[in-house]
């Protein structure tokens, strides 16, 4: 029996979080996420016992995310950007750390204070490395208010694989409309220990503990080499996306998130008048799926790539391609959602007619 | 402005001496088996770190708490405390130590948790967290290890460092018209309701190693019974290396010094509270 429910990304997300059986949640109000703390408080520990704790800060939120994730628990915090900045130290240690975690960005428009409008500008931060060292974050990059709710377990089961932190990379537009949600039916909050965690040294062992300090030269480097082979592990593993009408195309559109939304609009519009028209939505945004946007882009006659930043993903997108194919770009920024008819015209202008 | 002699060998003459020290009738104790690892430290000659670590492990062997305990390590001198106590522990971001105990202690609300904070952590750059976790009355304990310099990073002015003490960063002496009084974190907690048991203490004599090891024992206690909020523990401590001082110049200079400003004793327990 399907549950439907007509709810907002953000809350849509929290229920999910619920749902999943999730242990704990520690946030800080930042405008477009808040809902995520608000729903959360209102529900989630008389129906499960979700710890649910609102911090003075996101440093403080992403320290406790730290401290809980260590003992193996499921935890995880939400922000936008200016708060998703203050968390980059934390989140550098929980990579480091290995510590399994969710963690949401309802990404808005910057740089600085910006605009709490949606905006894509995060998509370095947040695949790049953001925070300090040889980092990455496993990134999901939802589509629709359905996979704000899917991303969520399936986000903690990705982490807990691979003892690494991933992020929902979604936007303050996703993040506040309503659409359809089918939620998945309630889960047992359940704990397994695990070898690892720091959650009381039984007389079998010795101490366990969770730490990113390696002060000798030599087991740093075994550390990141270690944290390369497991990026190497999730990069042959867990590449998704969608390819949409892309096999028959003359053109592509290449975009992320609500975006890609928009442009599979725009690309209907262009096949109404004859264009043909792909759209190629990375779905991990990392790992980046170059191998399939090369076998889809290299035959085509151009691609447009769209996002609501300067200009980001464009970088992986030309990555992937390797010069192969002519990219274009068109990009709205401090919260403007641009309209497929925009894209239809960018992309009629700069790739098909420039092509 | 009140400068203050760091190098005064007069003010030293009545501590204890060498063979005070090394005789076997003044063995006062064994090191705890169970709880810590039977390894050298890091920590200076006549550094209060390693006393305190002894004393936590003395206190978690004795209530049989080592199944129990997580623990928590900063940033500064005691960031390897994990390297000798014997029980699991977390690492944390510089100042975010309770922070971290608050989220261990949320998932896992009957284990009993600490953190162990020097001054630069506690009082600088992680006020916030210390502030906010001793408010919401998290149910934990938190160890401020006080000696008014950030040791490991070399000797910079802490906000306890004393009026007029010389540090690399105030090398004529804190100038109290631009840095500002010497923070008192502790009476500071204390005015908070969320804190339980609030108390400054020693080990630079047996008589204070004892009353804070009791002060440990309590505080683990109240945690135990859930006894209304957080345990905040100050330890007034030397830095012989970066005071410029042998150790036992180092504590007389404590004495006379820190002492005054930071006096010992408890500030608030959990019966004054209540009543």
């Amino acid at each position: 029996m399907k549950e439907l429910k007509l709810m907002k990304g953000n809350e849509a997300l929290a229920e999910a979080a619920i749902r999943a059986g999730v242990d704990a949640y520690f946030g800080y109000p930042i405008t477009p996420q808040s809902e995520v703390l608000e729903y959360l408080s209102r529900e989630a520990e008389a129906r499960t016992g979700m710890v649910v704790l609102q911090a003075e800060s996101e440093i403080a939120s992403i320290n406790m995310v730290y401290g809980a994730a260590g003992t193996g628990k499921k935890v995880f915090t939400s922000s936008s950007s200016p708060g998703m900045s203050l968390m980059q130290e934390g989140i550098s240690y929980i990579a480091c750390a290995e510590l399994p975690c969710l963690l949401i960005n309802v990404n808005r428009g910057g740089p600085g204070l910006g605009t709490i409008q949606p905006g894509q500008s995060d998509y370095f931060q947040s695949t790049k490395g953001g925070g300090h060292g040889d980092y990455r974050l496993l990134v999901l990059a939802p589509s629709t208010v359905q996979e704000m709710a899917d991303f969520v377990e399936f986000g903690f089961d990705l982490a807990f694989k691979y003892r690494t932190p991933v992020l929902i990379l979604t936007d303050g537009a996703l993040g506040q409309m309503m659409e359809k949600v089918e939620l998945k039916p309630q889960k047992e909050r359940t704990f397994v220990p695990l070898d690892w965690a720091t959650v009381g040294r039984t007389k079998d062992r010795n101490s366990n503990v969770i730490t990113s300090l390696h002060l000798q030269p030599d087991q740093m480097e075994e550390v990141n080499r270690h944290l390369q082979r497991k990026y190497r592990e999730i990069e042959k593993n867990e590449i998704m996306y969608e390819a949409i009408n892309c096999d028959d195309a003359d053109y592509i559109i290449t975009a992320y998130g609500l975006v890609a939304r928009i442009c599979t609009k725009a690309a209907d519009l262009a096949r109404e008048k004859g264009i043909k028209v792909g759209v190629f939505r990375p779905i991990t945004l990392w790992p980046f799926p170059y191998e399939a946007l090369a076998k889809y882009g290299k035959n085509v006659k151009g691609i447009l790539d769209v996002e609501m930043n300067a200009g980001q993903m464009i970088e992986d997108v030309k990555l992937a391609l390797d010069g192969a194919t002519k990219v274009e770009f068109h990009g709205r920024m401090g919260g403007i959602v641009p309209s497929p008819e925009e894209i239809l015209e960018a992309l009629e202008e700069k790739v098909v007619g420039g092509a | 402005m009140n400068e203050k002699t760091m190098l005064d060998d007069d003010h030293y003459e009545n501590t204890l001496r060498d063979e005070n020290v090394c005789s076997l009738e003044n063995i006062v104790y064994e090191s705890p088996k169970n709880a810590m690892y039977d390894t050298p430290m890091h920590y200076c000659p006549g550094c209060g770190h390693g006393v305190v670590h002894r004393l936590l492990a003395e206190v978690i062997e004795e209530m049989d708490l080592i199944g129990e305990i997580i623990g928590v390590a900063p940033v500064g001198c005691s960031v390897l405390a994990y390297n000798y106590l014997n029980m699991d522990m977390s690492q944390a971001a510089h100042g975010r130590a309770s922070a971290v105990a608050t989220g261990i202690k949320r998932v896992l609300p009957d284990k009993i948790v600490f953190s162990y904070q020097g001054d630069g952590d506690l009082a600088a750059i992680g006020t916030g967290e210390t502030i906010h976790t001793c408010n919401r009355g998290e149910n934990l304990l938190i160890i401020f290890i006080n000696n008014g310099i950030y040791g490991m990073t070399g000797g910079q002015m802490a906000p306890t460092t004393l009026a007029g003490m010389k540090s690399t960063t105030s090398p004529f002496g804190r100038d109290v018209s631009t840095a500002g009084e010497p923070l008192k974190m502790t009476e500071l907690v204390a005015q908070l309701p969320g804190t339980a048991y609030v108390t400054r203490q020693s080990v630079h004599k047996p008589a204070n190693v004892r009353k804070t090891k009791k002060a440990i024992q309590k505080a683990f206690e109240y945690q135990k019974a859930g006894k209304g909020g957080t345990c905040f523990i100050e330890v007034v401590s030397n830095c012989p290396s970066n005071w410029k001082m042998t150790p036992l110049q180092s504590n007389s200079w404590m004495e006379e010094n820190m002492f005054p400003y930071y006096p010992l004793g408890d500030i608030k327990t959990p019966n004054e509270k209540e009543g």
